[in-house]
């Protein structure tokens, strides 16, 4: 009896172990960011829509946004601009783009055609800022928080699930009141 | 890409040329189509520059393929982390500053070698932990098996008789 106490300790052990490994383990290969909890790189770029003005991460300070990362020649963005249409509609917080290793001119026609969600888009034609976000695929939705911090990093086109169950509680209630 | 004839370098047409021709002429023939298909065709004035540099973009995860290095991979992102590690080499920055540089944005997944930190000690320390355990085991079971021979070898009943 007594001999089995151990191997079977260890077992439970291991299970244990393996267990916490699995569920923290992050889904479909997503990597989890290191900007959380940090304050959000600062940027200085030129906007997209308006000729001449430049869009600063410090004139963010003071409120929620949602900063997301795209570009034209990214298929899911066009995927995901439906969801972040319906995040503009819903009026809870702001959207500013980053319009990353893109053409302007491509860039302005999709905002044209498909609607523009955005309350500012800063382009990155370098993509300096998008690794300074340590970003590695777009579309990539980050929500920051008004002392300039990250608080959740979404990877992918934006879904109405990571919307509704993931961000939308982040928010203090009284900006989530629609 | 750079043309390399065999028949220029003389394998076929001249059969005075020694065998160790003909290998120099096929090394030749494979590096310069290895050199036409590298992704990454930066040259750093300063050959240890240089050095350092291939060494980096070697050890630097593609976090776009994930199992390239940045040195290897021709997506975009790859090319444009290879452009911050050699503006940083040329600014006169260390390797761990580069390696800083990335982890600080992309996380330790980006270093194909992997640091000690408090988050991985365990793991880092569960070889030795394991190695240890079975070493006590291994101790107390030769420690009970030569304890079973002591009593076998002490007289039976039966030599006592005779």
């Amino acid at each position: 009896m007594n001999r089995f106490v151990l191997p079977l300790g260890l077992f439970a052990l291991l299970a244990v172990v393996l267990g916490i490994g699995i569920k923290h383990s992050p889904d479909k290969g997503t990597i989890a960011s290191v900007l959380i909890g940090k304050p959000a790189p600062q940027f200085s770029l030129p906007s997209l829509t308006d000729a001449g003005r430049t869009v600063r991460s410090t004139a963010l300070r003071g409120r929620w946004y949602l900063f997301n990362v795209w570009g034209t020649w990214c298929g899911e963005c066009r995927a995901e601009h439906s969801m972040l249409l319906e995040v503009r509609q819903a009026g809870v917080v702001p959207l500013i783009g980053l319009d990353w290793k893109d053409e302007d001119a491509d860039a302005r026609s999709w905002l044209a055609q498909l609607g523009n969600p955005y309350e500012a888009v800063a382009v990155d034609r370098e993509g300096r800022t998008a690794i300074d976000y340590g970003v590695y695929g777009a579309p990539e939705t980050f929500l920051v928080n008004p002392q300039g911090i990250v608080v959740y990093k979404y990877v992918g086109p934006l879904t109405r699930e990571a919307w509704e169950r993931q961000i939308l509680p982040l928010l203090p209630t009284r900006q989530a009141a629609r | 890409m750079r043309e390399v004839s065999l028949t220029r370098t003389g394998c076929r047409r001249e059969p005075r040329r020694s065998p160790v021709a003909c290998l120099v002429a096929l090394a030749a023939l494979i590096l310069g189509v290895t050199a036409a298909y590298a992704v990454d065709p930066t040259q750093l004035p300063d050959p240890a520059l240089q050095e350092r540099y291939l060494a980096l973009t070697h050890e630097l995860r593609c976090m776009q393929c994930q199992n390239e290095a940045i040195a290897d991979s021709p997506v975009s992102l790859a090319a444009d982390l290879r452009r911050e590690v050699r503006d940083m080499l040329l600014a006169g920055k260390s390797d761990e500053d580069v390696r800083n540089f990335m982890v600080a944005r992309y996380g330790d997944f980006i270093l194909f070698r992997p640091r000690f930190n408090a988050r991985n000690a365990w793991l880092w320390m569960a070889p030795g932990v394991l190695l240890l355990i079975g070493a006590l085991v291994f101790v107390r079971i030769v420690q009970r098996r030569s304890a079973l021979v002591a009593e076998d070898n002490e007289p039976l009943e039966e030599d006592a008789r005779t």
